[in-house]
């Protein structure tokens, strides 16, 4: 009898011990430590990243906060500001919301809801999905090309087409492809019932599409927009082609507001680049301060796009 | 209603074709001015009319190298912990991180090469002079990828359907053999993909290589990574920067349309090519 226990306890342990070491797995163990340690790297350096740049722009930040919101471009260090780029960014990307955000949202209805799926059709999505990997720096080309030359009676006459009208438009066309594409995948997330449901009770396609399937697309495609207006509020490489000022920007004021869109222009990323090509150590806190500026605007923004994500984040 | 959406979708028919006729065009009209020789020499210095192109696709090669090396272990390596090992709520946590790291500008990275980077980590470290260097712009422009290369693959992991993972772990394999003989193999025109479209974005970056690379606009051929340089889109915001001095000579400044022509094409290759793969992985839904 006691014999017969023992072997049973010995055999519980040996059992135990072998299911033990099965899932102390120590290879995946350490597999999914090092896949781990991958994330945290590139996390860790946007960390770096952070406490590097603060921790430059601080005695700015700290000495001359407010003034520095509130000043103009200088030659001087110690007494540029970001106000202009500031308002530079803001004016480029209400222009970009109000050209692209309708052009685009009509396409993707268009593509997503209207059109049939021919060859064409295809084409075009496909075109787009294109336009959305084309370098920026191209989108500048063809800013300069159409927007500063080809149209410069319109788009500015004494700035020598280098105006907000340029600097805007380039920036729309950049993003568009963009809005299309996010806005088509949220069109596509609204479950098909819902459309049959509308039609099922007499509703012609334009109705079902403005009182059905927009209202449930809205939240996935503020978010889309959201994302596409941080990057062209971020965005530097074609405004150099297109002629935002990247020094000392002489804005005469009391102008209405035909004379400022053709006016000269500059935007916050211009001005950081600009910065960054200074020596010195003033220059060097002062790009990193702009920098600060130009990261909260966009994490605001960022942060926006994923808490509405979050927030409507439906499930069918 | 329907004529005017559909107006609005063929507009993305014209912008296309506004960028090859305003590329090609301009690009076309360079080339018949300048002197074939011209195209060859011992660097790019635009205002010496010396315009050898190897010298920038090496550049540009060289940066896109260097970036891969970073974004693809780095950025796969996120991808495949976010979609097989991360549990769902750390998931919700970090997908957004990375995410947000995706929407830091480049002139942002731009500036943290030159200023962290640089002299940090390949003057600290790697032993390099000079204040700009292929490699710390390289290394930002990695950094830049990342997030991109992370998020495609991730959902080309993500795709592929449970059945698979069920079918392996029912034989008894590990989670560690399922990421790796099943999912990885799986998801792998996904995978291709997210590192094609890495690498377009890292020929076609701009502001990264402007101010950490050497903002001179002038580079001599070299395939040293510690040394500065010009790559294509470095070399087309100089030119565009420098346009009111250059603009006497007339050759330097149009040759930027050519060497974004050249940009655009190499670009839309890789594009079209990851296009493609993408669509193989799609068939799983």
């Amino acid at each position: 009898m006691t014999s017969s226990a023992a072997t049973l306890g010995a055999t519980r342990t040996a059992v135990e011990r072998s299911l033990r070491r099965r899932r102390s797995d120590l290879r995946g163990r350490l597999f999914s430590a090092g896949l781990l340690l991958t994330l945290l790297v590139a996390l860790g350096v946007l960390v770096l990243l952070l406490v590097t740049t603060i921790d430059q722009a601080w005695p700015v930040l700290s000495e001359r906060g407010s003034t520095f919101l509130n000043d103009d471009a200088s030659s001087l260090a110690s007494r540029a500001g970001v106000r202009q780029g500031l308002v530079g960014s803001l004016v480029l990307t209400a222009f970009v919301a109000a050209v692209a955000l309708p052009t685009g949202v009509a396409a993707a209805i268009y593509l997503q809801e209207y059109a049939r799926d021919t060859r064409v059709n295809r084409m075009v999505i496909a075109n787009i999905r294109n336009l959305a990997g084309v370098p920026s720096i191209v989108y500048g080309i063809l800013g300069l090309v159409v927007f500063v030359q080809a149209l410069r009676p319109v788009t500015g006459p004494s700035s020598y087409g280098r105006s907000y009208l340029s600097g805007g438009l380039t920036l729309a066309v950049l993003v568009m492809p963009i809005v299309i594409l996010v806005t088509m995948e949220a069109l596509r997330a609204v479950p098909g019932s819902i459309r049959e449901a509308a039609y099922g009770v007499g509703a012609t396609r334009w109705e079902v599409i403005r009182s059905h399937v927009l209202p449930y697309a809205t939240p996935g495609v503020f978010t889309g927009v959201i994302l596409s207006l941080a990057r062209a509020f971020g965005e530097t490489a074609p405004l150099l082609l297109v002629g935002a000022v990247t020094g000392y920007l002489n804005a005469p004021g009391g102008q209405g507001p035909i004379e400022v869109l053709q006016g000269p222009y500059t935007s916050l990323p211009t001005l950081i680049f600009g910065w960054a090509r200074q020596p010195g150590e003033d220059w060097e806190a002062n790009t990193a301060a702009a920098i600060v500026v130009l990261l909260v605007a966009i994490l605001v923004v960022n942060g926006l796009a994923i808490a509405l994500r979050n927030r409507y984040d439906r499930r069918w | 209603m329907r004529a005017l959406f559909r107006t609005a979708a063929l507009l993305s028919l014209g912008v296309s074709l506004a960028i090859v006729l305003a590329l090609l065009g301009q690009a076309v009209s360079w080339l018949t001015r300048i002197d074939l020789s011209m195209l060859w020499g011992d660097g790019w210095f635009p205002r010496r009319e010396t315009f050898d192109l190897l010298t920038l696709v090496l550049g540009t090669l060289l940066v896109a190298a260097i970036a891969m090396a970073v974004a693809a272990p780095l950025g796969l390596g996120a991808a495949m912990y976010l979609s097989e090992f991360a549990r769902p709520r750390a998931r919700r946590l970090l997908k957004p991180v990375v995410e947000t790291l995706a929407g830091i500008p480049s002139v942002v990275l731009g500036y943290f090469a030159l200023s962290v980077i640089q002299p940090g980590l390949v003057q600290g470290v790697l032993g390099g002079t000079g204040a700009f260097s292929f490699l710390a712009a390289g290394i930002a422009v990695g950094v830049l990828t990342l997030p991109l290369v992370a998020t495609v693959a991730e959902d080309a992991m993500h795709a592929v359907p449970a059945s698979l993972r069920e079918a392996a772990y029912g034989i008894g394999a590990r989670r560690t053999t399922v990421s790796t003989r099943v999912v990885f193999p799986a998801a792998a025109s996904g995978i291709v993909a997210s590192l094609i479209l890495g690498l377009s974005r890292a020929i076609g970056e701009t502001m990264v290589v402007a101010i950490a690379a050497g903002a001179t606009g002038t580079a001599v051929r070299t395939l040293d990574p510690f040394d500065g340089g010009q790559t294509m889109t470095g070399a087309i915001s100089s030119l565009a920067i420098g346009s009111d001095q250059v603009r006497g000579s007339s050759l330097a400044f149009p040759s930027l349309f050519f060497v974004g022509l050249l940009l655009f094409a190499m670009t839309f290759a890789l594009n079209v090519l990851s296009e493609r793969l993408v669509r193989r992985t799609r068939r799983w839904s």
